[in-house]
């Protein structure tokens, strides 16, 4: 046996040395004060600068509430949609050899390459006044632009490569080994799907989700567009905050802000508690194998 | 179940895994794909298995034309060489999992099906386990059981893809007394896929050995290690030494010189002698095989000397009792007891 001043001297390889520890603990403790913690916090303390009273009074508006509302449908539209969207493109890459594959990875990938307001002006031309389908569908009473429809498309095209760029990786890894298994144990498609492919990707999933579903209910450039910004109606809640930020009702819009803030704090905490509910079996399905 | 395949070609993106492999495998019998990495043994397993289609062929389990028909309704259990358990269920669920997943019809009451899970848990020697997750488990345990669960389903055949490749050497050993006890025991006709010859002797009734996706011979254990029916067989299985020779006058000759070896058969020209370097007997005197010791080493109890032989352009290997005086340029005769001589083409 060494003795214990000995062995406090021998460390593991990979861990630095306690100042450069703290060095990298403080600059990352600094950096996230700065950026994300001093932001978030203002955003709160503007909205409750003149009391509560007024933060309820400016939720309780008619726009703010109508602003809300769409946002949350859009986010419940585009979502559910693009998980659907995601696990079929993510399942064909992952587990079928095709040609054109690469191509397709590439394709998934353009939303984040392009601008958002690109996104939007692309709809802008395909359903637009001088387009051919926009007239079309008008004459079947089917609005697009400046309406619901249009900012749900907008939503989607943003937001469909989330799902499937978390899913794609972790579908790789895995392999189709375990729907092999299934299969050969008798199990059908469908079976096979809910059964064991959906448990191996849930947590994956989950978070896809929650990435798709924050931007959703942020996206600014691309709805911007396409909204028309008809108050009370194609406004969502990043909309209206811009609208009364520029209209200097800075309690108004920073009261929004706040709420739109406190919906993804929601969705983080979901996602916590998710994780820790599930702690145990996230730690017996994930290590080995 | 007899299991037959007749005539099966299998293409991958036109190159061929398969070519035209006919097999027939008798009802109850443990039997061994055998071959290198690339000789087509895991596509043929899984062809019979269902897991893919054949390019040309059919395969017949009993009178039943199984070609086209889905894994599902084929009724295997299929053992994969990492496992594949389902990492979310416990023990018991895997191994539930086939019977669970029945259409309500032939699905037995959740009672009958735990039960029988627990049973199956006790065969293959891991009661108490059952609400364990699969990575809690050693890799032994695991692949046991991967077996419990692919025999709940009552399979007609049982397939397994490497079953013990994962696993080291001593888990190995253990395994394969293990399965061919619960073989035995259970009767289910089983194909298994192996690169380890030992293992293929060891544990087979009959052994299929594969090159290059074609077989080289299909025998027992004893047929193919004692007659091997190609260079490429003696070369697998076992130890071999082999020497290019010439046959003249019902003689095997090596450098212009008799070796005391009688040609088997009416044929005259190249050849290469194959033999095993433990089946030498050493002669003092008469026509022999001899050679200049140019390197020798300790295997076990044996030692195994290189010989050259014809002034240094040959080399074979014999084994001689570790005792033996043999220093490095002493001169060795030797004849082999038993031998194959395979003609060389062109």
């Amino acid at each position: 046996m060494p003795s214990s001043a000995a062995q406090r001297r021998v460390r593991a390889a990979t861990s630095e040395s306690r100042p450069v520890q703290w060095v990298l603990i403080g600059i990352s403790l600094v950096f996230i004060a700065v950026i994300l913690v001093l932001p978030l916090t203002t955003v709160f303390a503007e909205a409750f600068r003149r009391g509560p009273d007024e933060f309820l009074k400016a939720l309780a508006d008619k726009d703010a509430q109508a602003a809300i509302r769409l946002t949350l449908l859009v986010a419940a539209i585009s979502v559910p949609l693009n998980i659907v969207f995601g696990v079929c493109a993510a399942w064909a890459i992952a587990k079928y050899e095709f040609k054109g594959k690469a191509f397709l990875i590439t394709l998934i990938d353009l939303p984040f390459s392009v601008s958002p307001v690109i996104s939007g002006l692309v709809y802008v031309l395909l359903f637009g006044a001088g387009s051919m389908l926009g007239p079309w569908l008008r004459s079947y009473g089917i609005e697009v632009l400046f309406a619901v429809p249009g900012i749900v498309l907008a939503t989607i095209f943003v937001t469909f490569p989330f799902v499937a760029r978390e899913l794609i990786p972790l579908m790789q890894v895995q392999g189709t080994g375990d729907e092999e298994a299934a299969i050969s144990l008798g199990a059908n498609g469908w079976q096979t799907f809910w059964r064991v492919t959906l448990p191996n990707i849930k947590w994956g999933l989950l978070y896809g989700v929650l990435l798709c579903n924050a931007r959703a209910m942020g996206e600014f450039g691309a709805v911007t567009v396409v909204s028309g910004r008809i108050r009370g109606q194609t406004t969502t809640m990043p909309l209206q905050i811009e609208i009364l930020y520029n209209e200097y009702n800075a309690v108004a819009a920073f009261s929004l802000a706040a709420m739109l803030a406190l919906l993804a704090l929601v969705t983080l905490v979901l996602k916590s508690i998710l994780e820790w509910r599930f702690g145990d079996e996230l730690a017996a399905t994930n290590g080995g194998h | 179940m007899e299991v037959r395949v007749a005539n099966v070609r299998k293409e991958f993106d036109r190159f061929p895994a398969l070519h035209d492999i006919s097999l027939d495998i008798r009802s109850g019998e443990l039997i061994a794909l055998l071959g290198p990495s690339g000789s087509g043994k895991t596509t043929l397993l899984r062809l019979i298995a269902g897991l893919e289609a054949p390019t040309e062929g059919a395969i017949y389990f009993g009178e039943e034309d199984a070609s086209y028909k889905s894994v599902q309704e084929r009724n295997v259990g299929f053992v994969f060489q990492h496992y594949a358990l389902f990492r979310h269920m416990t023990i018991l669920e895997n191994i539930s999992f086939g019977l669970k997943v029945r259409p309500s019809a032939t699905r037995p009451p959740k009672g009958e099906i735990r039960r029988r899970a627990l049973e199956l848990l006790d065969l293959v020697q891991l009661s108490g386990l059952e609400k364990r997750y699969p990575n809690q488990l050693s890799g032994g345990q695991r692949q046991r059981v991967a077996l419990a669960r692919a025999l709940a389903i009552e399979p007609r055949v049982l397939l397994l893809d490497e079953p013990f490749g994962a696993l080291d050497a001593q888990v190995r050993r253990e395994l394969r007394k293990w399965l061919r006890e619960i073989h035995d025991n259970t009767n289910h006709t089983t194909v298994f896929v192996t690169h380890d010859q030992e293992e293929a002797l060891e544990l087979a009734d009959r052994l299929v050995v594969m090159s290059q996706g074609m077989i080289e011979q299909v025998g027992s254990p004893d047929d193919v290690y004692d007659k091997p029916n190609s260079p490429f067989v003696f070369g697998f299985i076992g130890e071999s030494s082999y020497l290019p020779v010439e046959v003249e006058n019902k003689e095997l000759w090596v450098g212009g010189r008799a070796i005391g070896l009688p040609a088997p058969d009416e044929t005259t020209g190249a050849a290469l002698l194959y033999f095993r370097p433990h089946d030498v007997e050493l002669v003092e005197d008469g026509a022999a095989l001899a050679g200049v010791v140019a390197a020798s080493r300790r295997v076990g109890g044996t030692r195994r000397v290189e010989l050259e032989i014809g002034g240094g352009k040959e080399r074979v290997e014999i084994d001689l009792p570790f005792d033996h005086p043999a220093g490095e340029k002493s001169r060795i005769a030797f004849r082999p007891k038993r031998w194959r001589l395979f003609p060389v083409k062109g």
